[in-house]
């Protein structure tokens, strides 16, 4: 894993790349609001924000597989909403084997879940996407974040290949020494791979390794930081401002998209 | 003991990123020989040594370890044949004490404890280690743990050990302990390497790898004469 | 191969709009005392340290060991973290993990991100802070303490903190208290296992090599300060109030969807803030067919119309040359 993998798509040029990621995630979070408030069964409503987010993918040119792909993780989540199909009451709609019924009031509530969650992961693939980790991360400052915690991230972003580089040397250390004998008649059927306990205790041992060189790592990095006159306040340069144009754009982009559940519970039955 | 301890056909890898890290390597190394594997950073020399114990696969060629083709489904009957030691012992050694380190593969082959033992006991005698069991493997100092590190594969009774870079960061005196100890070790033996001194003094034959393909393979003595060669790849 | 092991990371859709809104507001509130309180006791070197130590748990994350077949145990780490950096320290490094698989990685959803820092950060640092620390008084001169805390503040800091998962989840509507509770607390008892396992077996190891690094809360408390023994007492009160109320929860599923409804949850839609317009002044659209068809075709065309403008606006780019990479 390096960050030229997972960011292969954000240097694009499209529409939405181009956005500023201020704007881009204060849209992003509109819609996903917008989208939590969303009466049950509104159908047209779900559509409707649906076709909008179809919309913005295809503006950013993003790549099908892309998106199936990290919707696909999500999934596993999706399961837990399942047993409301047959214990939400109202009219029974099939039965099924052991006495469960699955209710109109379920299939409504369930396909709602399921399309809110959808909609909502898809919307926050398009912003990360498109939009580089890092400045990711200052735009956050622009909502409130303090500038330590922005400052925090990026080490952390900074640091998150290294660290990772290290267990997976760690992990195929432990790979080599994993071997096994083939059968032969002086050990034949001898279980392998130790116990349980003690597979554990071997990953603790490599975590408590990767963990004390990180602590020390840390101390070298804060030397580096001192060594370059850093005294404990985060400085940075200061973020271009928003052109009033993107600005116009983001808040009126927001605003639709919250107008979209209001509308939807007052006039959907 | 097994006549081609080693048998690489035409291997190939190229690393998700799109670079071609090997280009229809093949070698072949026999039992009892000490090789040597020369070439300058990024020729390929580690790629193809993780390859040897199945840390990585062949995406096209073949690689076969005593008589056993690596594949996923016999990775872990191709690390029991071969010892690799890495370059970093930092990464080799992960347990707490010197006894649990080179117990580790012990333990993951289910022996009886007497046998763990007995087979940690004689590791660590055979790298001129005796009295290091419960020491802190943390506290050593680099050459110390690239001995530990070679005494971790050992008692797992490899046909073949396999190094990579194992002289680099020690100084002359951890050096010429190091080279004595693999000259005392009979087993097969393949070293990925800088160090020129190293190969002429230690293996018989040398391998000189550049741009993921072998340029050259014979005597050491011959090849280490080469000057023209080893200035045209970067090791001279 | 990123997405988090653990089935805790509550993606959006799943918890009540005002649920998440009150749980951001918790994490945040939390959060910024965290900081505050980090930046005081560790000074420049916070911001370093929470930096590279964040990496560390997320990349400590893919360590892993086999369990049975296909399976494998992984460290989540809040206990791990305690145990080394302190309950304050912790939360930051555990938040700052939660968030980026939130926002990078889309593993648990944004709006549901005060919710999963309030489970994952908050919860399982106070519930492992209060195990050790009650653990290390407890078995002060047995050889085997540092193990038993160890494990102990792992298993719990996992259960309890999906014990809230599972409660949340049932607040919302999402599901039935009956099952999201069992379900959630059996899968996580046994995780748990594996997470008190491994973080004994870190301990172990950075006892044996740094043990200046372990820190030592057998100590009376007068060398913790009066914050730190907040968040033991918090502990506390969160595992028990967590372990009481879930075994009532999963024993009256309709108690809880009662107080669900009560409060607006379910549904989202019957809240007060969205009925400004009574019924009869808007001539509401009766036939849901013809209010679906008419959205349908209004996504259609946004659709087509955007798919037309951005094929001509890409074909005019690629011959004027100017879409550079």
């Amino acid at each position: 894993m390096t960050p030229f993998v997972l960011e292969r798509h954000v240097r694009g040029s499209s529409l939405i790349h181009r956005l500023d990621p201020r704007a881009k995630v204060g849209v992003a979070l509109a819609f996903i609001l917008s989208v939590a408030f969303l009466p049950a069964g509104a159908w047209p409503a779900y559509l409707l924000l649906g076709a909008l987010w179809l919309a913005i993918v295809l503006m950013a040119e993003l790549p099908a597989r892309l998106i199936v792909a990290r919707l696909a993780l999500t999934t596993p989540f999706l399961l837990s909403a399942v047993p409301l199909l047959v214990t939400t009451p109202g009219n029974a709609r099939w039965t099924l084997p052991w006495g469960w019924v699955i209710t109109d009031e379920g299939v409504t509530r369930t396909t709602s879940i399921l399309l809110r969650s959808i909609l909502s992961v898809g919307m926050a693939i398009v912003l990360t996407a498109t939009t580089p980790t890092l400045q990711l991360f200052s735009s956050l400052q622009a909502l409130g974040l303090p500038r330590s915690m922005v400052a925090i991230f990026n080490l952390m972003w900074r640091y998150l290949f290294v660290l990772v580089s290290e267990a997976q040397r760690l992990l195929r250390a432990r790979a080599a020494r994993s071997g096994v004998l083939r059968s032969t008649k002086t050990n034949k059927g001898r279980a392998s791979g130790g116990t349980l306990a003690w597979r554990a205790r071997v990953t603790g041992h490599l975590a408590g390794s990767l963990l004390i060189r990180s602590l020390e790592r840390a101390e070298r990095t804060y030397d580096a930081m001192c060594a370059r006159g850093y005294d404990g306040t985060v400085r940075t340069l200061p973020l271009p401002p928003l052109s009033s144009r993107q600005r116009l754009l983001a808040v009126g982009t927001a605003l639709g998209l919250l107008l979209v559940p209001w509308l939807a519970t007052i006039l959907w039955k | 003991m097994h006549h081609n301890t080693v048998k690489i056909e035409h291997l190939s890898y190229r690393y998700p990123d799109g670079r071609l890290a090997l280009n229809k390597v093949s070698l072949r190394i026999e039992a009892g020989e000490k090789v040597a594997l020369i070439g300058p950073n990024g020729a390929g020399k580690s790629t193809l040594l993780l390859h040897l114990n199945g840390l990585l696969l062949p995406q096209a060629g073949s690689v076969r370890v005593c008589d056993i083709e690596v594949t996923k489904e016999n990775v872990a009957h191709v690390r029991s044949a071969v010892g690799l030691v890495f370059q970093d012992p930092n990464d080799q050694l992960f347990s707490p004490t010197v006894f649990e380190d080179i117990a580790y593969g012990l333990i993951y082959r289910g022996l009886p404890e007497p046998e763990i033992r007995q087979r940690v006991h004689w590791a660590l005698e055979a790298v001129g280690m005796g009295s290091y069991a419960k020491r802190v493997t943390y506290h050593l100092s680099l050459g110390e743990k690239k001995r530990i590190a070679i005494a971790t594969v050992l008692p797992l009774d490899p046909d073949i050990l396999v190094l990579d870079e194992p002289t680099a960061g020690l100084d002359p005196r951890a050096r010429r302990e190091l080279i004595a100890l693999l000259d005392s070790l009979p087993i097969t033996q393949l070293i990925a390497t800088h160090d020129l001194a190293l190969a002429s003094t230690l293996c018989e034959r040398t391998v000189v790898m550049d741009e993921g393909e072998i340029v050259a393979d014979g005597p050491s003595e011959v090849v280490l004469a080469h000057s023209d060669l080893l200035l045209a790849h970067g090791l001279a | 191969m990123l997405a988090s092991r653990v089935a805790m990371h509550i993606p959006d859709g799943f918890l009540s709009v005002w649920l998440s809104l009150a749980l951001w507001v918790s994490a945040v509130v939390i959060l910024g005392y965290a900081l505050r309180r980090t930046n005081r006791a560790l000074g420049e070197r916070h911001v370093p340290l929470m930096g590279v130590l964040s990496a560390a748990i997320f990349a400590g994350q893919m360590l892993n060991f086999s369990v049975t077949g296909g399976t494998s145990g992984h460290l989540i780490g809040a206990a791990l973290a305690t145990a080394l950096l302190g309950p304050w320290a912790s939360i930051i490094v555990m938040s700052c993990v939660v968030a980026v698989q939130a926002l990078v990685f889309q593993d648990g959803g944004l709006l549901a991100l005060g919710a999963n820092l309030v489970n994952m950060a908050v919860i399982g640092v106070a519930v492992a802070h209060f195990a050790y620390t009650t653990s290390q008084r407890l078995f002060q001169r047995k050889p085997w303490m540092l193990t038993a805390s160890a494990f102990v503040a792992g298993w719990l800091s996992v259960f309890v903190a999906s014990l809230a998962c599972a409660l949340e989840l049932a607040l919302s509507g999402t599901s039935p208290a009956n099952i999201a509770v069992p379900a959630m607390a059996g899968v996580h008892a046994l995780i748990g296992i594996g997470e008190g396992l491994i973080t004994a077996g870190a301990l172990l190891f950075v006892q044996a090599v740094r043990p200046d690094l372990v820190q030592n809360r057998a100590s009376t408390s007068s060398t913790t300060g009066n914050e730190t023994r907040a968040v033991w007492v918090g502990g506390l009160a969160i595992a028990v109030i967590l372990t009481l109320i879930a075994p009532w929860a999963s024993s009256h599923p309709d108690g809880l969807e009662w107080v669900a409804e009560q409060h607006g949850f379910l549904g989202n839609a019957r809240g007060p803030l969205y009925q400004i317009i009574p019924d009869y002044l808007v001539p509401g659209i009766a036939d849901e067919r013809v209010a679906t068809v008419l959205a349908g075709i209004i996504g259609v065309v946004i659709v087509s119309v955007t798919a037309f403008s951005v094929g001509s606006s890409r074909r005019r780019r690629n011959t004027t040359g100017d879409a550079t990479a």
